[in-house]
């Protein structure tokens, strides 16, 4: 941590979210949430930095972050596209659904499109299982998909 | 303000808000201001009813009208028909009781259900604090206060009613309660990952009425002699969240919570903790660890969390439907509870019923309930009116049943004679088209990807089995069937938490029933 760091108005941001957590137990992930909303993925410096502000070693921030689906480690696309895996999801086609968004995107499970608009990744259970398949680009669910309507909803992202 | 004369409820919840219900909810404003019925009707939100993938839901009282699909477009329609004219508009309505229409028949049967802790989904007003109190919140809790009944009598009516835990295992709550360790520093958590496959009957009860779960909290709380509860959320539950964060809110601002509730000398408050996605981390021991902060790794029991849990400490660890129950138990004493479901078994079940049928959704029903009677009576039948293949019931940690099993009474003890698991009580129903095989994939798929990693056994455990159906898939014979259980069977017997203990239950089952289907199996299409 140094003061170039902290003059960058996204760190001078978690340097507060760490200080308002000071007094509470065990608020590491609960720190690495705010980190991600922050930063958009958990690079290594910022695993450093909130490994020396909360004192806690390097090695069990690493671990914490890769140990959780939800912590990201690579810069993602500007959309992130999160495909349902779930068993729900399963029986209702999902594979299905990553086929035409291969299609429509030219890309796999775990990949970013070259222009940077858009990463495919698979989670399990999004727990809206009763709208399957599902997925879920951003912060936004749609369910009930088919190849007209992810057409239709990645023309929204698009751009 | 004047009673209004009639009520539109709109179901405010994670399907429904995709599907467009706040722009719903402004449309019936609007048309009824237009009509110039804003003095007779009210609109409210409220939380969801147990129908689910019908988009948005309305309900209009007094008369219980439920609507589905409801667009912006039919606002004005139904306005100007039902509200100002009395006409039910017949082409969005559905029933919720026996029908005689047989179309619409079958949506869960919700008012034929026995209903105790989805008593108020969907009726109240889950934000509001007044409703909840209205239709009963709280009353346990004054009551427990003011007769002052000690901790031990209110263990003692939980242990008399007979409640298992919800959350899987099915552990009597009330004894859980009793072996905690004496201590000054005690742990209440609620258990609210629900990260089993196709599981959301926690969600509904946290978006639905979270003053029933803090209420369920503070006795058991007061019970065990905690002063400090923990809910650990699912993360993507994000409604959920901000609901139980209000409420508790509202409850801090009404002494419900705090150092002085109703009054009393009985301290007690409620932090919400956000899962980060780890579905070992629903594992109680695993779940504390996270509470710490730390990756989820499960511990080595014992010693069970009632003697060493959270920051060490004595601490207990429920689902969140075991304490939506605790509340009316209190109030209604434990012979009521015992009048529904079975001996072993007492009270009712949430299920959440997915996959082919008719109408999935959500459905309490008394412990018992026979499996054919849940999906032909509640749940519709199977779709399309195609015939019943299988159902997956618990989640990916669940056992297949089929046909022979569909009059099994679905509760603990009935399952397990049968080698089956009630579990979270998902039923995923299977017709006659789907894939055993393809669905057996996708959960050893998910046991590989979900495997926590801390003992070999499980970690390579679970790549192999992957690895080992993956090869019978592409060119594989029976030995690779039975290999595949002798690794699922040496991984429950060797593997450090009850996640590599698993995986034996679904192959199992599917290998019972469905052998043949497996030798038959010829179809490449791998699933990612
Ligand atoms: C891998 C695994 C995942 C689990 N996930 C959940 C869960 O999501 N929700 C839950 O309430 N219990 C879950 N459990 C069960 C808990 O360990 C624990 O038994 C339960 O929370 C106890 O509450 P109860 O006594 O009220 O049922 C899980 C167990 C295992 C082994
Ligand atoms: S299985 Fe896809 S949302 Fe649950």
């Amino acid at each position: 941590m140094n003061d170039v760091q902290l003059k960058n108005p996204m760190y001078a941001e978690l340097d507060r979210v760490i200080d308002s957590y000071r007094d509470a137990k065990g608020p590491l992930i609960q720190v690495l949430h705010r980190a991600q909303e922050i930063f958009g993925y958990l690079p290594p410096e910022v695993q450093q930095f909130v490994s020396q502000r909360m004192g806690i070693p390097p090695s069990k921030v690493y671990g914490v972050v890769t140990f959780y689906n939800f912590f990201r480690t690579v810069p993602q696309g500007k959309h992130v596209i999160n495909v349902c895996l779930g068993t729900a999801c399963h029986v209702k086609g999902a594979d299905r659904v990553v086929e035409i968004l291969r299609e429509e995107l030219g890309i796999g499970i775990g990949q970013t499109t070259e222009d940077r608009q858009f990463t495919l990744s698979a989670v399990r259970c999004l727990g809206a299982c009763g709208l399957a398949p599902v997925m879920m680009i951003d912060e936004e669910v749609y369910g009930k998909l088919d190849r007209a309507k992810i057409k239709h909803v990645l023309q929204q992202y698009a751009s | 303000m004047k009673p209004a004369r009639s009520l539109v409820l709109i179901e405010i919840e994670e399907d429904s808000l995709l599907a467009g219900a706040k722009a719903v909810e402004q449309a019936f404003s609007d048309a009824i201001k237009e009509q110039g019925l804003d003095q007779e009707v009210r609109v409210a939100e409220t939380g969801n009813l147990g129908i689910i993938g019908r988009g948005v839901v309305v309900v209009i009282y007094p008369e219980g009208t439920t609507y589905v699909g409801v667009t912006e477009a039919d606002v004005p329609e139904i306005v100007s028909e039902h509200l100002l004219k009395g006409r039910p508009v017949k082409r969005l309505q559905v029933c919720l009781g026996p029908c005689m229409d047989r179309e619409k028949a079958g949506i869960g049967l919700v008012r034929d259900q026995p209903r105790i802790v989805l008593k108020n989904c969907g009726i109240i007003d889950p934000e509001n604090l007044q409703e909840a109190i209205g239709v009963g919140a709280y009353q346990a809790l004054e009551r427990v206060l003011t007769e002052e009944i000690s901790p031990k009598s209110v263990i003692d009516e939980v242990i008399n009613s007979g409640l298992r835990g919800r959350g899987g295992a099915g552990f009597p709550t009330g004894k859980k309660w009793s072996f905690t360790a004496p201590g000054d520093e005690k742990y209440l958590v609620c258990n609210a990952d629900e990260g089993e496959p196709g599981t959301c009957k926690d969600r509904l009860i946290l978006e639905g009425d979270p003053h029933r779960l803090i209420e369920g909290m503070i006795l058991a709380g007061y019970a065990i002699g905690a002063k400090k509860g923990y809910i650990y959320i699912r993360g993507e539950y994000s409604l959920a969240i901000g609901r139980m964060e209000k409420a508790i809110e509202q409850a801090r601002a009404n002494d419900l919570l705090g150092e002085h509730i109703l009054g009393s000398d009985i301290a007690f408050d409620i932090e919400i903790k956000k899962g980060a996605g780890a579905y070992v981390c629903g594992e109680e021991t695993a779940l504390i660890e996270s509470i710490e902060g730390k990756r989820g790794y499960p511990r080595l029991k014992p010693p069970y969390p009632g003697q060493v849990g959270l920051r060490g400490k004595p601490t207990v660890v429920n689902n969140v439907e075991t304490l939506a129950n605790i509340a009316p138990i209190i109030l209604n004493g434990a012979e009521w509870f015992r009048s529904f479901g079975t001996e072993t078994c007492p009270g009712t079940k949430v299920y959440t019923i997915l996959g082919h049928a008719a109408t999935p959704g959500l459905i309490e029903v008394e412990m018992g309930t026979p499996l054919r009677e849940i999906i032909y009576k509640y749940a519709g039948g199977i779709r399309d009116g195609k015939g019943f293949k299988a159902a997956l019931i618990g989640g990916a940690a669940g056992a297949f049943v089929d046909e022979a099993g569909l009059d099994v009474g679905m509760d603990y003890d009935s399952l397990r004679d049968y080698s089956a698991v009630l579990g979270s009580g998902a039923i995923l129903v299977l017709d006659e088209d789907a894939s055993i095989v393809e669905l057996l994939r996708g959960i050893l798929n998910f046991f590989a990807h979900e495997s926590c990693g801390q003992c070999a056994t499980c970690r390579s455990g679970t790549g192999r089995l992957v690895d080992i159906l993956d090869r019978f898939c592409s060119d594989g014979n029976e030995d690779d069937l039975d290999l595949l259980l002798r690794v699922a069977r040496l991984m429950h017997e060797a593997s450090f938490c009850p996640l590599g203990q698993s995986p034996v239950l679904p192959i199992e089952s599917a290998l019972r029933a469905f052998k043949q289907e497996f030798l038959d199996y010829t179809d490449v299409s791998m699933p990612v």
